[in-house]
């Protein structure tokens, strides 16, 4: 068991040193010299463009500028801001919440309703239930989100007045951070009605982010299920006389997440892309919106930093997401 | 000589003896493929709503009734002719500053399909060439192109495709080449899975006895027993093109405007979208149909190619 835990950690070092390259590469891949962007439309004198080629390394090789990064990586240095002048990681960690915040809600709400979903198609397999269900996965799993959120803001927003259109609190309410969950710090904060306004904010995003990985978990449970439910020993507990919900819940759902679980784990990456536009479209102040944000004010730093940090998480995530599987399914381990 | 090769000569050779044909006639690849296609309703419905998307992409000079770009003062923001207000000159409204919506949805699907084709066959011939090289040569070399897969596998697709038209500046082009890229590695660990497998059969171990080059090995013997999950694949691929390309669009890094690209059409109406519904509601709901039209084919084609599912 820990040998394979051991290889599964020993192969992310070659894709964490890819990941780290990527970043590094991307400045100076980017036309135009980095040091002049750094400069703007004003220019720079050439005895300062000299000074800031030395501060930041520029005027070294390439492989030593490499290392340097990476050994700023390993320190927690990924390097500032030139908007905000705040340490990319600081910026990273004050945004990250929002963003957890919202991928849990949404993934939770993906699985509450995939996995039964799921399973009632293949119970029900070729009746209208199942062609309903998955019609309807089919057509969450071809949304283009974006789109889809600008809907719901034109029905519950715009049109029923139900819900906020952006932003992750009503701005009545004014509390200073504890946990960076806007949830928790609301019902934390003892105000009246700071709960409900951030729930109100938390819905239709949530909806939006989930759409697409509760598709996803439906579609794959609903195939896991029906794999499972043609073993043998599936039929050997309905010929024991066991009751139907007994031989569905304890002995084939059992089987079946072995692979829905690596699906919703899988997932992490779907919802950090879908971040970035669920993000941009309800103004969530969360890391999609900052990335986004940040690319089109040229702040490269962030860009950098961010997209290292966030290929880090998901790296680790697939890794436990590996290692779980590992664990409830022993077979893989050989 | 792959071994569907194989069985069918051997078919062949068995009516040609004589053998009384008490079963109805074997069918060919091609009528055999329908046959299973054509039991998914779905397929067959995405299919037909495909053609129809194409052959609108094909025509829209002679279908659309206004040119795509065309800005008429006297009438911005018309909503479609059944709503109040609503003009039979624009079947489906205006948009902010007077264009046609249903003729930039018609040469918008041009856009579309264009992308899905180009980014399919950059990234199948790319990702299908490492494949095979990977699984074939095996060695450092398999090393090194899946751990490069792995770096790009550790991405978000979108993010890595924002960013990397970032670095090669917005327009269509580039979105194509960052979202080919960006899904290139499907193909690769696809076709490199597919290789190692079929390299293990007998058929190409006879190939190779007899002294195919490898070459031929590669691509004569092995790769076209491999294609059913390619095609399979290239299917979701093409409507992630679609989506992808549309949400490069909507962020202001894709196709730019007056471009009558999909998502680039709801980018600039965004800021309407509590005034003018359609605006918003058709160019979404035209990238929708699109690309659910193609994942209802592409399930289609997984259960008629994927033997494993096939009654037999």
């Amino acid at each position: 068991m820990l040998r394979f835990f051991l290889s599964r950690l020993a192969l992310i070092i070659p894709t964490f040193i890819g990941v780290s390259i990527i970043s590094f590469a991307f400045i100076r891949l980017l036309p135009g010299d980095p040091i002049m962007l750094l400069a703007g439309e004003r220019g720079m004198s050439a005895e300062r463009y000299a000074q800031l080629s030395a501060e930041m390394g520029f005027d070294r090789p390439l492989v030593a500028q490499y290392f340097d990064y990476l050994m700023g990586i390993l320190q927690g240095d990924l390097g500032t801001s030139i908007v905000t002048r705040r340490p990319v990681l600081d910026e990273f960690f004050t945004l990250f919440p929002a963003t957890i915040e919202l991928a849990l809600c949404a993934i939770v709400l993906a699985t509450a309703l995939g996995i039964p979903l799921g399973v009632l198609a293949a119970v029900k397999r070729g009746t209208w239930i199942d062609q309903t269900v998955m019609g309807t996965a089919l057509v969450g799993y071809s949304m283009p989100i974006f789109w889809w959120g600008l809907l719901l803001i034109i029905l519950f927003s715009g049109t029923l007045g139900w819900t906020p259109v952006s932003g992750r609190i009503s701005l009545l309410y004014f509390f200073p951070p504890v946990t960076g969950f806007m949830l928790i710090d609301s019902l934390l904060s003892g105000q009246d009605g700071a709960f409900l306004s951030a729930l109100s904010h938390l819905i239709l995003p949530t909806i939006v982010l989930a759409t697409i990985p509760l598709a996803v978990i439906a579609r794959q449970t609903r195939s896991a299920m029906l794999e499972v439910l043609g073993e043998d020993y599936v039929r050997t507990a309905r010929s024991k006389g066991l009751s139907p919900r007994r031989v569905i819940g304890l002995h084939a759902l059992r089987n079946a997440m072995i692979p829905v679980v690596t699906t919703i784990g899988l997932q992490v990456g779907v919802l950090l892309a879908g971040a970035i536009l669920t993000e941009t479209i309800f103004s969530w102040p969360g890391i999609g919106k900052w990335m986004v944000d940040s690319v089109f004010r040229r702040d490269y730093a962030v860009v950098q930093g961010g997209l290292l940090l966030i290929a880090i998480i998901i790296m680790f995530v697939n890794l436990l997401v590996d290692m779980l599987y590992g664990l409830i399914n022993p077979r893989i381990r050989h | 000589m792959s071994h569907i090769e194989a069985e069918k000569s051997a078919i062949d050779e068995r009516t040609e003896a004589g053998v009384p044909e008490t079963a109805a006639k074997p069918r060919s690849g091609l009528s055999e493929f329908w046959y299973y296609f054509s039991q998914n309703k779905g397929a067959v419905i995405g299919l037909v709503i495909f053609l129809i998307i194409v052959a609108i992409a094909v025509f829209a000079p002679l279908l659309a009734p206004h040119a795509p770009t065309i800005q008429n003062r006297d009438a911005l923001l018309i909503p479609p002719m059944w709503e109040e207000g609503g003009r039979s000159a624009y079947i489906l409204g205006t948009d902010p500053v007077g264009r046609d919506v249903l003729s930039r949805l018609m040469y918008g699907a041009r856009f579309s399909l264009f992308i899905g084709v180009v980014v399919v066959i950059l990234s199948v011939s790319s990702g299908v060439l490492l494949g095979l090289v990977a699984g074939f040569f095996r060695g450092w070399i398999d090393t090194v192109i899946m751990r490069v897969m792995d770096v790009i596998l550790a991405f978000p697709s979108l993010l890595l495709a924002l960013v990397l038209v970032a670095i090669l500046g917005p327009g269509l082009t580039n979105a194509m080449i960052a979202i080919a890229l960006v899904l290139q590695p499907h193909f690769v660990r696809l076709t490199r899975a597919s290789v190692l497998a079929e390299s293990e059969r007998e058929y190409v171990t006879s190939a190779r006895v007899v002294g195919a080059s490898r070459l031929r090995l590669m691509f004569v013997t092995i790769l076209p027993n491999c294609l059913a999950p390619l095609i399979v694949q290239a299917t979701l691929s093409f409507s992630n093109a679609i989506l992808d390309a549309a949400a490069l669009g909507f962020l202001g890094m894709g196709a730019q405007p007056p471009t009558p690209e999909w998502g680039t059409m709801l980018a600039e109406a965004r800021e309407f979208i509590l005034r003018a519904w359609w605006v918003v509601t058709f160019p979404g709901l035209a990238i929708l149909i699109t690309v659910l039209a193609i994942n209802l084919m592409g399930d289609g084609l997984r259960d008629a190619l994927d033997p494993k599912l096939k009654r037999s």
